[in-house]
């Protein structure tokens, strides 16, 4: 799975499809292959929403400076 | 109390008192007087030489000059300004040189309204301003669909169990982080601003929260400081403040990209809701079939003027063709549901409420739709040569603007 950057991509490539496939003077065969992906585009978006519990993290600087995300008990 | 003046009278043969020496015996006389407070407005207000403060402080029928010693005046948390209305404890005395009663004050403190706290805040809020930090075109959206959201609040707060509730039910798909700091008390501005300063080195970041439940002024008192506020107007990520206060304007509300009255208002501003970017992947699946249904109809319908056209030597291909397209068409709804739902029933999850994706709601989330005079969308930087007029559609109007010249 993509990460949700990916669900913002996923929407605008979407959308990018359906103009492509509102224009009439594209190939049959180009109009299926976009279709096929949108499919599968709007597949890995619904997978972001269905993902996951939320995490919950606290960030914390250790002695040496270095940053730490350590997971915390919801 | 018994106050003597400490000079005896003279008698008539003696000699008679220099003046210096009635002021002196005067000066003797008012230093026997206990320190008192006094409630009064300032006017007048001058520094003088050294650092010496002299103003008069007055009320409807009186007035009395004060003077401030340097020594006095670098202990004073602010200086105080003409109108201001103020305790000031000290004694009294005489200014020999102009025969004037004068008032010694050794300690200034605001009265409860109009003190130092409103003056300092609004010293504060002035130096945010002159550094461009209140301009309003350095406010930055917020990320859509964010994958990590920071919380800069304190660890044992109702804000962050608010925050976590909220984003749980609205944006599960992402991590919460907390980055605590105390929130009130004399520690508060260090610690915020040392988890505003570590939060802006964690580079995984894409929205920040800052803020904290109610609480009365003096709670809030940590959000008016103005470091605190320079460290939020520094974060390379947008921010949201979220002081749960609803009259009070803090500074960190002033600087933040976005103001939210609550901490919960603010992790609904920081995520989108689940169920509403599902309406929205719903819309987009109709356009999609609907779309492509579309094209391949198109395609059908030349497939019928070709054969048309060619006659019967290639019908049979022909009559295969149509066919095929038209199967397509069908089954292109069918196609898309069974592949999409597995067995869910998408419409079970969409409610009948309004479409919280439309362009308004992400107006309100703090984009805005650039047009020209006709009203066509300017998507791209060609469109907008400099001196270029163009109007700003935002949530609640339109604004008009014009390309600054190179």
């Amino acid at each position: 799975m993509t990460g949700p950057g990916g669900l913002q991509a996923d929407l605008e490539r979407l959308e990018a499809i359906v103009r492509a496939l509102e224009q009439a003077e594209l190939a049959l065969d180009r109009a299926l292959a976009l279709f096929e992906e949108g499919v599968a585009r709007l597949r890995d978006a619904r997978g972001h929403l269905a993902a996951a519990e939320l995490r919950l993290t606290q960030l914390r600087e250790s002695a040496d400076g270095s940053l730490d995300a350590a997971d915390l008990d919801g | 109390m018994n106050l003597e003046f400490p000079l005896d009278l003279p008698a008539a043969e003696d000699r008679p008192f220099s003046v210096t020496e009635v002021m002196e015996g005067a000066r003797q006389l008012l230093q026997q007087l206990p320190v008192v407070w006094v409630q009064g407005e300032v006017s007048g207000f001058k520094v003088y030489g050294q650092g010496q403060w002299y103003f008069t402080l007055k009320d409807r029928a009186a007035t009395m000059s004060c003077v401030v010693w340097a020594e006095d005046a670098r202990r004073m948390p602010a200086r105080p300004e003409d109108g201001m209305t103020v305790f000031a404890r000290g004694h009294l005395t005489v200014f020999p040189k102009r025969g004037q009663l004068q008032f010694t004050v050794r300690q200034l403190i605001p009265t409860p309204e109009g003190g130092f706290h409103a003056l300092q805040l609004e010293r504060a809020r002035r130096a945010l301003e002159r550094d461009g930090l209140l301009a309003p075109e350095r406010k930055r959206p917020l990320p859509a669909f964010p994958a990590c959201v920071g919380v800069v609040t304190s660890p044992e707060g109702a804000a962050w169990r608010d925050i976590v509730a909220v984003v749980a039910r609205r944006w599960p798909a992402c991590e919460l982080m907390l980055i605590g700091a105390r929130v009130q008390g004399a520690d508060a501005p260090r610690e915020l601003c040392q988890a505003l300063a570590l939060a802006a080195r964690f580079p995984r970041l894409d929205v920040l929260i800052v803020g904290r439940g109610g609480g009365s002024a003096e709670d809030l008192q940590a959000f008016n400081d103005e470091q605190v506020a320079r460290a939020v107007a520094a974060s390379p990520v947008p921010t949201i403040s979220a002081v749960g206060h609803e009259t009070d304007v803090t500074l960190t509300d002033l600087v933040a990209d976005v103001r939210a009255a609550t901490p919960s208002a603010a992790a609904e501003k920081a995520v989108p809701d689940r169920r509403a970017v599902a309406r929205q992947l719903e819309a987009v699946r109709r356009h999609l079939t609907q779309a492509a249904g579309r094209r391949v109809e198109v395609g059908g319908m030349r497939v019928r003027s070709a054969a048309a056209r060619m006659g019967a030597a290639v019908e049979g291909r022909v009559r295969d063709a149509m066919h095929r397209a038209d199967t397509a068409r069908r089954g292109m709804d069918a196609a898309c549901e069974r592949r999409l739902h597995g067995g869910r029933a998408l419409a079970d999850r969409l409610g009948a409420a309004l479409d919280a994706l439309s362009p308004l709601r992400v107006l309100e989330r703090g984009f805005a739709v650039p047009r020209d005079a006709a009203g066509r969308v300017l998507r791209r930087m060609a469109a907008f040569p400099a001196g270029t007029p163009f109007r700003l559609r935002v949530v609640d109007g339109e604004v008009q603007a014009r390309v600054e010249e190179g």
